[in-house]
């Protein structure tokens, strides 16, 4: 610790280049850790869906809907606690740009079957309950577009033709991370007055009495529809998740071959500047060889000196994104609930710097080490 | 007077291991670059290929894509007899009435079934919709339960070789054949006929009218009789133009991330060769001083340095184009979120791509090298020779 004064100075020296270098070792690790980050929310979202609760929907595809009739047949289901059904809405709130999910459920099963994953004060859920117009919306989205509680929202339907006008009767707060607070959630009876003859529930969602009938209730189900008209495919609800997310394709190997792309090209940085530092340095390793430094002494303090760099960008890169990205909501529109950078990824990061520190100081700390105190001394000019 | 450029190649050359670190550094950046931005355009055009501005196609009245579309048969016929729709030989309409339903197709290998875009056509469709052609196998039959599937997305279905049982909405369609559509998104998409897939997915409705103009700029006189005809709640869209609206989402993604993820790298690989030139200028301190006593003007010595570090960032910018050519023409795939279903497309390598990759490496080597070129521009002589 003694030689701590002697590192400091040497990187002080060219304070330009140390800030520079730094600041890329920072950049380099707040985009692993936003990239990461992106991986491990999408896996987050397909683990954190209840193993309790089961999704059925239409075996041919997702889009079709579910006969009515098959709220009852569900119920019976030997294990199955509670059924609730929602539809995908759609709608275009102003501009398309503005994309959010908006569901059509039936409202006071749909609350009851989700109470665990968000919080909605008493009231307003009565009053949402009770009108048949209104909705609830998440906290951010309520404050993305600066609505306010009672205020009248109208979206174009794109699937269900026509102008929907909604009163905003409940505010609600993800007490789930991946529960996301980007969704208008309204009555199903809204659409099923206009729309009779036609709209029907895209999916169920069960409630078992124990998670582990789960294979059991899906193959019953299954099979009880298999030969009608709509035949049914149900999993877990982390099953469904699990496969939302496969439908991005191989995002984790994009992102990974990215991120290395990322680290590599910041380690040349480092390394680069580690070596300028060395080179201008060879006849001062001289002069400290002749005052009776060891190789050994001289080999950690130019390791020091790249540690130091490595270490001080990676904590503030991986500090920046974890700062960055939950406590402002960061979500991606609404595709990343959730999203943060894990410890896991932090961890990683901070593994990654001590892998840069090495590598960047290892040639020049050898060299240092190597060289003789004559040659060193010869070069000066 | 300007100071020859050999000057700088043999200063690069001199520091060899530095000077590639450098470029390097920019080559990685440029790389990833390109490789985002061919990703974004492969995207962009499997879909801008769909379509033909000699096209159009009717959708419901706010439909935003086909998959929330819906036209009567009725409306359908009264779409195809409008009289800026082209005429086939036998005199009968250009027009192609069809079915899109995204359906839950089992996976190669056993995976989660795949939602695949599954298109009801009549024949009629291979004359409008453009450059459909069978590469294996034949046409499906009318009257029978037998579908075609497009070469891009064949591979990655389980039972989609020519002459198997594929399952779609719980019943077995034998494959009559693959066919490819050049590069578009119809190579994503299975193929039935109107009359054998409409009973199965109990649909009376058409999703979309597709027609041929008889002249491409009769598109906004049909657009407005229809949009105006009472009998009818339709948009008439541009083909072209609409398959190319329905990658934006996906496009907005990727090209945010592209700008993200370089520019943040960019930052990076210009901070590393700021510090590589002004570690050159500080060795170099006594050369500059010379040059500036032979009579160069500092700004010659400014744009000496500055063409210095272009030129090494232009030499990885280069690096990094090579580096990214090979991912031209990888077939990746992910879901089109317009139609919730699976699409599969190549990294689409274009020389304007390629160029930006370049310009954008010349800018890194113009941002990293001013500070420094300025630096070695007012070097005080006399000190610097003593």
């Amino acid at each position: 610790m003694k030689y701590f004064p002697l590192v400091w100075a040497n990187l002080t020296r060219h304070k330009r280049r140390t800030v520079l270098t730094t600041l890329s070792v920072a950049l380099a690790l707040f985009l692993f850790a936003s990239l990461r980050s992106v991986v491990t929310t999408l896996r987050a979202g397909a683990e954190v869906g209840s193993e309790s609760r089961m999704i059925v929907q239409s075996a041919k595809a997702i889009v079709f809907f579910l006969p009515m009739s098959y709220r009852e047949r569900l119920l019976a289901v030997p294990g199955v606690q509670a059924v609730t059904w929602a539809d995908w809405f759609g709608g275009v709130y102003q501009d398309p740009k503005n994309f959010f999910a908006s569901f059509a459920a039936d409202a006071e099963s749909y609350l009851d079957m989700y109470r665990s994953d968000f919080t909605l004060p008493a009231d307003q859920r009565a009053a949402f309950i009770k009108e048949r117009t209104a909705c609830i919306v998440g906290q951010h989205l309520l404050e993305k577009y600066g609505w306010r509680l009672g205020q009248d929202v109208t979206l174009k339907g794109t699937i269900f033709q026509g102008d929907w006008t909604f009163t905003i009767r409940g505010v609600y707060h993800a007490t789930n991370p991946a529960f996301s607070e980007d969704v208008l959630m309204f009555h199903y009876e809204v659409v099923y007055e206009r729309y009779p003859r036609w709209v029907q529930p895209g999916w169920y969602v069960l409630e078992l009495k124990d998670p582990s009938l789960a294979q059991q209730v899906a193959a019953a189900i299954d099979s009880e529809f298999k030969n009608s008209s709509d035949p049914t495919k149900t999993g877990t609800e982390r099953a469904f998740n699990a496969g939302f997310v496969t439908m991005w394709g191989n995002v984790s190997f994009l992102m990974d071959s990215i991120g290395m792309a990322v680290v590599f090209a910041i380690l040349l940085v480092a390394a680069n500047s580690m070596m300028l530092s060395a080179r201008e340095r060879t006849n001062e390793v001289g002069v400290l060889k002749t005052v009776g430094f060891g190789d050994r002494l001289l080999f950690g303090l130019v390791m020091a000196e790249a540690g130091t760099i490595a270490l001080g960008g990676a904590v503030l890169g991986l500090g920046a994104a974890k700062a960055l990205y939950r406590p402002t909501g960061f979500s991606a529109m609404g595709f990343l609930p959730g999203f943060d950078v894990t410890a896991g990824t932090l961890a990683l990061g901070l593994g990654i710097a001590v892998v840069l520190a090495l590598a960047s100081g290892l040639v020049p700390a050898v060299n240092a080490a190597r060289l003789s105190a004559v040659q060193a001394l010869r070069h000066v000019e | 007077m300007k100071i020859p450029l050999v000057y700088n190649v043999r200063s690069l050359a001199r520091r060899p291991v530095s000077s590639a670190m450098t470029a390097l550094g920019v080559a990685l950046v440029v790389g990833v670059f390109i490789a985002m931005l061919a990703l974004a355009n492969g995207f962009k055009m499997a879909l801008v290929r769909t379509g033909s501005p000699d096209n159009v196609l009717v959708l419901r009245k706010g439909a935003d894509s086909e998959l929330s579309s819906g036209i009567t048969r009725d409306n359908a016929a009264i779409i195809a007899a409008l009289p800026e729709v082209a005429a086939a030989v036998d005199g009968s309409p250009l027009a192609s009435p069809e079915v899109f339903v995204p359906m839950n197709v089992e996976s190669a290998g056993g995976g989660e079934a795949q939602l695949v875009v599954t298109r009801g056509v009549t024949p009629r469709a291979f004359e409008v919709r453009h450059g459909v052609r069978i590469t294996e196998g034949r046409m499906f039959t009318p009257g029978r339960d037998e579908v075609i599937i497009g070469t891009a997305i064949a591979p990655k279905l389980a039972h989609s070789a020519v002459g198997d049982t594929v399952r779609l909405a719980g019943r077995g369609w034998l494959v009559a054949g693959h066919f490819s559509a050049g590069g578009s998104a119809f190579e994503s998409e299975i193929w039935g006929e109107n009359d054998q897939l409409m009973p199965v997915l109990r649909s009376q409705v058409y999703q979309v009218v597709a027609f041929r103009l008889k002249d491409r700029s009769q598109f906004d006189a049909a657009k407005q009789t229809l949009e105006n005809d009472p009998r009818l709640q339709v948009d008439a869209r541009r083909e072209s133009e609409f398959y190319a609206s329905q990658s934006t989402v996906l496009r907005t993604i990727l090209n945010f991330l592209a700008i993200f993820i370089t520019g943040i790298m960019a930052i990076g690989a210009v901070f590393g060769a700021i510090n590589t030139m002004y570690a050159a200028v500080a060795s170099r301190t006594s050369e500059i001083a010379v040059l500036l006593t032979l009579g160069f003007k500092p700004r010659s010595v400014l744009a000496s340095f500055l063409t210095e570090a272009t030129f090494l960032a232009l030499v990885g910018g280069l690096a990094g184009c090579l580096v990214a050519l090979p991912i031209n023409g990888i077939v990746t795939s992910t879901t089109n979120w317009s139609s919730f279903s699976m699409i599969a497309f190549q990294f689409l390598v274009t020389p304007r791509i390629l160029l930006e990759g370049v310009i954008f490496a010349v800018v890194m080597g113009l941002v990293g090298g001013f500070f420094p070129a300025r630096r070695a521009s007012r070097i005080p002589v006399v000190q610097a020779i003593r």
